[in-house]
Formats: structure tokens, sequence, C-alpha cells
């Protein structure tokens, strides 16, 4: 009898609770999903009916002319040419960027872990120190080094940039994930007669899905919001989307043209949500891995 | 099949010397087991030989040949991991194969080759497995298989057992012996397990803190050690080291054990010439567990028994034989009985001391008094 009742006590106060949870989520589900809302709702609207007055209101007249005249007719600084070319540079530059900033920490956590050499823990720190230093502070060496180069103001000097601003997160991710990968397999395939190169390609990397994961969708995030280096370092070839985006926006020329400019924002944010939607399970999945066992 | 010779190997780390001077020989065929506990230097010595890790001074060869900075792959060995290290993304063929695949093999002969060895250690049908899908013993024989499939001129275990259960412990180690009287080839194995080096080997090396103790054949590391440190780790339970008196008694020396009831115990030793100069001084007398037994239990063969009342004091039946824990000179000696010899706790039996096995260590430099 006693048990039953208690029983039946358990079942509801978990039902409160269960209650609760879910309507605090909710709650925030709405109010991270509320500026979303805005952005496509008001960049199906025309003109007008943004300026009409309701902005929280479902477009009454869809229209997608604002994602095309975003896309490829709109006002960036000077030239009507929309966002594309810029969305263009983006991938030109973010691509490559985020490809050699990975196999590089991937290479550098193997020889850190598995080669280890004298000073290996202060080369390592050093990589560390880059993760931690404001890129503020390397704008003026950076400007030098590409001025050097002679990459000022070209798709390639931002890849440079981005690539070695990147390379001590990549690095630190490669490193603790391959400190719990076993060392004697890297034994035994030395023995079996396999080189540096071909250990690494064929024992270490199969094995390092997870964490590639990891490192690409931090890479591509960081790589492709960047707006200090784009607006630092571009030139009119090489304008990375953020830069262009900021340029749609503040064109002074005639009305504000908010609807193609929420088409704009959401552009430039696709690829990013792409990338989560994707491969955002193993994101979670691969940090554990790392940060368990590292 | 070949040889292996070391000189004189010293290995440092930085300022930490952690092999000091090691020379050991073990013949074609044979099976060398490095044994002592954790932190002695025996899997430094091992990945030394294998050429995975340099060393600092000394020689090693490998059928008369130094192997002095040849890398690993062209030592002509093959090892054995302690956690299998079987490359995970790989079936099972493919590990097994993966020394030949870098050596350029083609795919026919590496198909022959890995019949053959999946037949020998009868793993065929786990073949297109991946080692995550394997028990812990067929991830060993998978390893063994690794090893195998090279033909080395000398196989190298870094405690391949030590991850399995006990019961498969002991049966992996009846395959092992096997395997190695079936190939003949040359064997170096290390465990902490004395008992693993007792069974398997042909000649133990006993290592501690980078030294070897003592180099030689089970018979003589157990029966003969050299000091009081192989003669306390070899064994299981470890040999009864009890204080004890030297006392000239006429034509034979004794040694006199004070006893906590019986005044004192006094037994007579033969034939171990330097004693005399221990006369008055105390010694280690050491006698293992089954030199110590109930009288009808005694080793009729021996020359040598001594009887004497001793308190029982607690009484271990383990099945096959009963050990019983004495007190002799006030420190705890273990005797191992027959299983249904009649003894009680609590009271005092007769035990016979087979003398001809007794050993004894000076106390100070513990090394053997001969």
């Amino acid at each position: 009898m006693t048990r039953a009742i208690s029983q039946d006590n358990a079942v509801s106060s978990s039902r409160m609770t269960r209650a609760l949870i879910y309507a605090v989520l909710l709650v925030f589900i709405f109010y991270y999903l509320l500026p979303l809302y805005v952005m496509v709702a008001n960049s199906f609207k025309p003109l007008d009916e943004i300026r009409g007055g309701d902005l929280m209101a479902l477009p009454k007249d869809w229209t997608i002319a604002p994602w095309a005249s975003a896309w490829s007719s709109a006002q960036i600084g000077v030239e009507p040419t929309g966002l594309k070319p810029y969305f263009i540079n983006s991938i030109l530059i973010v691509v490559p960027a985020v490809t050699l900033s990975t196999i590089f920490g991937a290479l550098n956590g193997y020889v850190l872990t598995k080669w280890r050499f004298k000073g290996d823990g202060l080369v390592f720190g050093m990589m560390l120190l880059s993760c931690f230093i404001p890129f503020q502070i390397v704008l003026i060496p950076g400007a030098k080094v590409l001025g050097f180069l002679g990459l000022a103001g070209t798709i390639e000097g931002l890849v440079l940039i981005h690539f070695a601003a990147g390379i001590g997160f990549s690095t630190l991710f490669f490193r603790n994930y391959y400190a719990a990968f076993p060392t004697e397999l890297v034994k035994a395939a030395q023995i079996d007669g396999a080189t540096f190169f071909q250990i690494f390609w064929r024992i270490l990397l199969p094995s390092s899905a997870p964490i590639i994961v990891v490192t690409v969708i931090w890479q591509f995030t960081n790589q492709w919001n960047d707006f200090l280096f784009g607006a630092s370092f571009s030139g009119f070839g090489s304008t990375p989307m953020t830069v262009a985006l900021n340029n749609l926006v503040n064109s002074s020329t005639g009305v504000k043209e908010y609807n193609v400019h929420f088409a704009g924002a959401i552009l430039a944010a696709l690829p990013t949500l792409l990338v989560y939607i994707v491969a955002g399970k193993y994101f979670v999945r691969g940090l554990m891995a790392g940060a368990v066992k590292g | 099949m070949a040889s292996l010779k070391i000189k004189n190997l010293h290995k440092s780390y930085s300022s930490v010397e952690v092999l000091k001077g090691i020379d050991l020989e073990i013949e074609d065929g044979g099976f060398l087991v490095l044994v002592g506990p954790s932190g002695c230097g025996k899997s430094t010595l091992l990945n030394t030989i294998a050429g995975l890790e340099d060393i600092t001074s000394g020689e090693i060869l490998i059928g008369g040949n130094s192997v002095a900075g040849l890398h690993p792959s062209k030592r002509d060995i093959a090892m054995v991991f302690q956690s299998y290290a079987l490359y995970p993304n790989m079936t099972v063929a493919q590990n097994i194969s993966f020394g030949m695949d870098i050596r350029g093999i083609d795919k026919a002969e590496q198909k022959k080759a890995i019949d053959n060895v999946s037949s020998i250690l009868q793993i065929g049908e786990l073949l297109d497995r991946k080692p995550s899908q394997l028990s812990g013993g067929q991830r060993q024989r998978v390893a063994m298989g690794r090893a195998l499939v090279r033909d080395p001129q000398v196989f190298l275990f870094d405690e391949p057992l030590s991850n399995l259960d006990a019961k498969l412990r002991v049966d992996m180690r009846t395959e092992i012996k096997r395997l190695h009287a079936r190939m003949g080839t040359t064997i170096v194995y290390v465990t902490h397990d004395q008992i693993e080096a007792l069974t398997l080997a042909t000649k133990i090396a006993v290592l501690k803190d980078g030294i070897l103790q003592q180099f030689g054949t089970p018979d003589e590391v157990y029966n003969d050690p050299k000091n009081v440190f192989v003669a306390t780790f070899m064994g299981s339970p470890s040999m009864n080291l009890i204080e004890a008196t030297v006392a000239d008694k006429g034509k034979n020396l004794v040694i006199e054990i004070a006893s906590t009831d019986a005044g004192k115990i006094e037994l007579p030793v033969k034939n171990i010439a330097s004693l005399k100069d221990y006369i008055g001084k105390k010694v280690l007398f050491g006698i293992r567990p089954e030199a110590l037994t109930d009288r009808e239990g005694a080793d009729r063969t021996s020359k040598q028994i001594a009887h004497h009342d001793c308190m029982i004091e607690v009484v271990e039946p383990a099945g096959s034989d009963t050990f019983a824990v004495v007190n002799l000179g006030g420190k705890e000696a273990i005797a191992r009985l027959r299983a249904d010899a009649k003894i009680v706790a609590g009271e005092h039996a007769s035990l016979a001391f087979n003398m001809s096995k007794a050993v004894f260590f000076d106390p100070e430099t513990t090394q053997r008094i001969r």
C-alpha cells in the first residue's frame, strides 16, 4: 500500500520537473530563435511593408526580390555587384586556409606526441600562446610580412594570415587527441618498416575523423566569420563576405533597404550554419574525446 | 634464427641511468626471459634491442652482427606488445600483412603468408574482423600472428600476457611455449611474473634498478640465487628468510634460530665452506616453503633432513597443499605441507627442514654465502 502511494508521488513529481524543464527550454528556444525569425520574415517582405510598421509580422506579400538583390545586384561600396563575388572570395580564402591549418595541425600534433624531441614542450607552449594572443596585436607585423612577401591585398595573403592564426588551435586539438593515441601502435608500425609519413597517413589519420571534424568546424567558423583580417588585409579583388556585408549595410545611397540587408546577413551566415548541421554531432563527440583522454 | 648478445649496455635518460651495464647472451633458439619488478629497466632493455630506443653505450649483436644505428625494421626482429598494438582501422588480415604491404610484397604472396600464419594460430575465421570485435585472447593471437609472419631472427615479447585474465594467461603461456618448440626461433620475453619466467625460459635474467642481479637457467635462479633479492623475487610463496646465528659444534656447523617458546632451534649445516667465517655472527637463513614441510612430506632423496617442533600459527588449506604459517625466530615463515597433513593451528607440530636446499645470505651485503 505505502509503496504504491510513494510510487505515485515519484511519478507526479518527476512529471512536474519535466514540465518545468520543457517550459524553460521552450522559453530559451523562443529567445534564441526570435532574431532569426525577424531576419527571415523581413527578408521576404517588400521594403514598404517593413517601413509600414510591424517587424514581427509575417510577410503579406511574399517576394524573393531582396534575396536576388543581395546576391547579385545590391550596391556594395561603389559597385552594384551584390554579395556574390565576395562570397566566392570568402570560399577561395577559407577553404585552402582551413585545409592547410588542419593538415599542419595534425602533423604538429603527431610530431609533438609521437616524435618527442628536446624542447617540444616549449614549442607546444608557444603554439598555445598563439591561441590567446589578441589578433589586433599582430595586425601591423602581419601587414609587414604580407608586404615583404608581396602578398598584400591578395587572396593568397589572407589564406596565409588565416592559416597562421589558426594553426595554434588546430595543433592544440590534434596534440590532445594524439596524446591519448597508443604510442605502441607507432612502435609496431616502425618495426613493420613504415616511414614517418606512412605511419601518419595509414595509422593515425584513419582514426582521427572526430578531431578532424572538430578542427574543420572550428577553423571554418572562425575564418568565415572573420572581419578584422578581412578589413585590414584585403584589396579590391580579395574582399571577403563579412567586409562586403558591412559595406552593403553601410552604403549610404538612397534609402536603407532593410529587407536586402537581412537577406545578405543570412547569406553570410549560411555556410557556417550548414557546416554545423552536417557535422555538429561529431563536434561534441570529438571535443569529448580530446577532453576526456587528453 | 640467431643468437643475441648484449655487451656492457648502458642507457640514460638525461641524468637518470636506467640500465647500468647489462651483459647477456642467449643462444640460437633460446628463450630468454627478462624479469624484475616494475621500473627495473626490463622493458627499456627490450626496446633497445628492438631499436625503438637508442643506447648510451655498449653493444647489441643479433646473429653476431652489431645492430648499432639500424632502424627497427632492419634488425630482423618482430615484437609483440603488451597492449597488442593492433592497428584499429585495419582488419585482422590487413594487420598481419601491413609490414609486407610496406615492403611492397605482392598480394598473392601476402595471401599465402597470411593463410599460413592464420592456420598455425587458428585465427582463420577472424581475418575479416576489426580488432575492436575481438576478445582479449583473440587479439593476443593476432598480435602474435603479425610477429610470426615476419619470420624474424628474434621475437621480442613485452609482457604479452599481462592484459589477459588468469585462466587465459595460463593457456596462452602454454601456447607460446608450444609455438617456441615448433618454430625454434630465439625469443626475448619481458615479464614481471616470476611464474611465467620459470615456466617459459631457457635462461632467466633477473633485473633490479637497471642492474642485472642474476643470469642463469630457471633451475639456477630458483635453487641457487645469488642474493636476497633474487631469492625472494622468484618463487611463490616467496622464500622464508630467517635471522640465525652460526655456531661451531665439533665436526659440523649449526645455525641457531631464536625461538619464542622452545629456547632455540638448532639446525645442522654441511658443505658451505664460507660459512666458517661467520661463526658467532648473524646470517640470513633462506628456506623455500616446499623445503619446510611435514615429516611424511619430506623429500626422500634429500641427504640432509632435520626435524624440529614448531608452533603452527595459521593453517591455510589450498586444496593441493596445505600452507602453514610458523613462527621461526620471531618471523613468520611459510611451510608447505601435504594436503592431508594432520596439523592444527595453535599447536606444535614436527616439521622437516630440507637443509640440502637451504641457502645463506650475508645480512649486510645481502649476497649469498657459499
